[in-house]
């Protein structure tokens, strides 16, 4: 193969693996600033010092479903301990957030971004997706997916998490 | 060189380079297919949506592939992997 066909692929794979930047454990999280229903901004950066559970969810995906529930005990559990619970619909249509949201009340914040900008940040892979972000402001877990057997780990995680200060 | 090499010789040039074109054109026409992205996760809802099933009636195409399993000996081949939820 020609020498500038090879520079060629390795520039191409390059700017592919630049573009598409997952969010890993230890990074800081991307800006999140977004309105909720009720026209209150949330932001993550003004969330320093509470221990914050970003889901990202849609009105078509099934395991969010279930998800909302145990979000929801969650919240009751350990938001005295400055646990924040922050839930960001990606639905293109905000009428099929409503109606998931009048079928599966949350009692945490949901904000909305129709425009897909902080799924992009963040670099969702899959509906759900759940970053863990520490009271520093670092991602201290990336969960993919809404997994019965993965609760429980979750859970101690964030319980460890508010034990730091 | 007779008039008539000289119009064969030239006459072979244009068709080379008329090739070269084609080729370029395919492989530009090839290389745009790349540019399309597909759908991010987040971008499936309409994916989702129950009128975008290759099926219309689930239980009844679950009925005809049972019965097509039996009578091929062969199973699998029904559906493509993969809903519009991007979580499996």
């Amino acid at each position: 193969m020609q020498t500038w066909i090879r520079l060629v692929i390795a520039g191409a794979l390059l700017i592919g693996a630049s573009l598409a930047h997952a969010v890993r454990t230890g990074e800081p999280a991307p800006p999140l600033v977004l309105a909720s229903a009720s026209g209150e901004t949330i932001d993550l950066a003004r969330l320093r010092g509470r221990v914050v559970y970003v889901d990202f969810w849609a009105s078509w995906c099934a395991p969010c479903r279930r998800s909302f529930p145990w979000m929801n005990g969650l919240l009751e559990r350990h938001g005295g301990e400055g646990l924040v619970i922050v839930g960001v619909n990606v639905d293109k249509r905000r009428a099929d957030a409503d109606r998931f949201l009048r079928d599966v009340p949350a009692s945490f914040s949901v904000v909305f971004d129709a425009q897909g900008v902080t799924p992009t940040a963040f670099d969702v892979k899959g509906m759900p997706s759940s970053y863990l972000v520490d009271r520093h402001g670092v991602v201290a877990m990336v969960e993919e997916g809404f997994h019965d057997d993965r609760r429980a780990d979750i859970e101690s995680r964030i319980r460890a998490l508010l034990s730091q200060q | 060189m007779t008039g008539s090499a000289r119009r064969i010789r030239a006459n072979r040039g244009a068709r080379a380079s008329a090739r070269f074109a084609a080729v370029l054109w395919i492989a530009c026409a090839l290389a745009s297919c790349a540019t399309f992205d597909p759908p991010k996760p987040w971008e499936k809802g309409d994916l989702a949506r129950p009128s975008m099933r290759f099926d219309s009636d689930p239980p009844a195409a679950k009925a005809t592939q049972h019965i097509y399993q039996s009578k091929e000996g062969a199973a699998g081949g029904g559906a493509v992997g993969g809903g519009g939820c991007g979580c499996n």
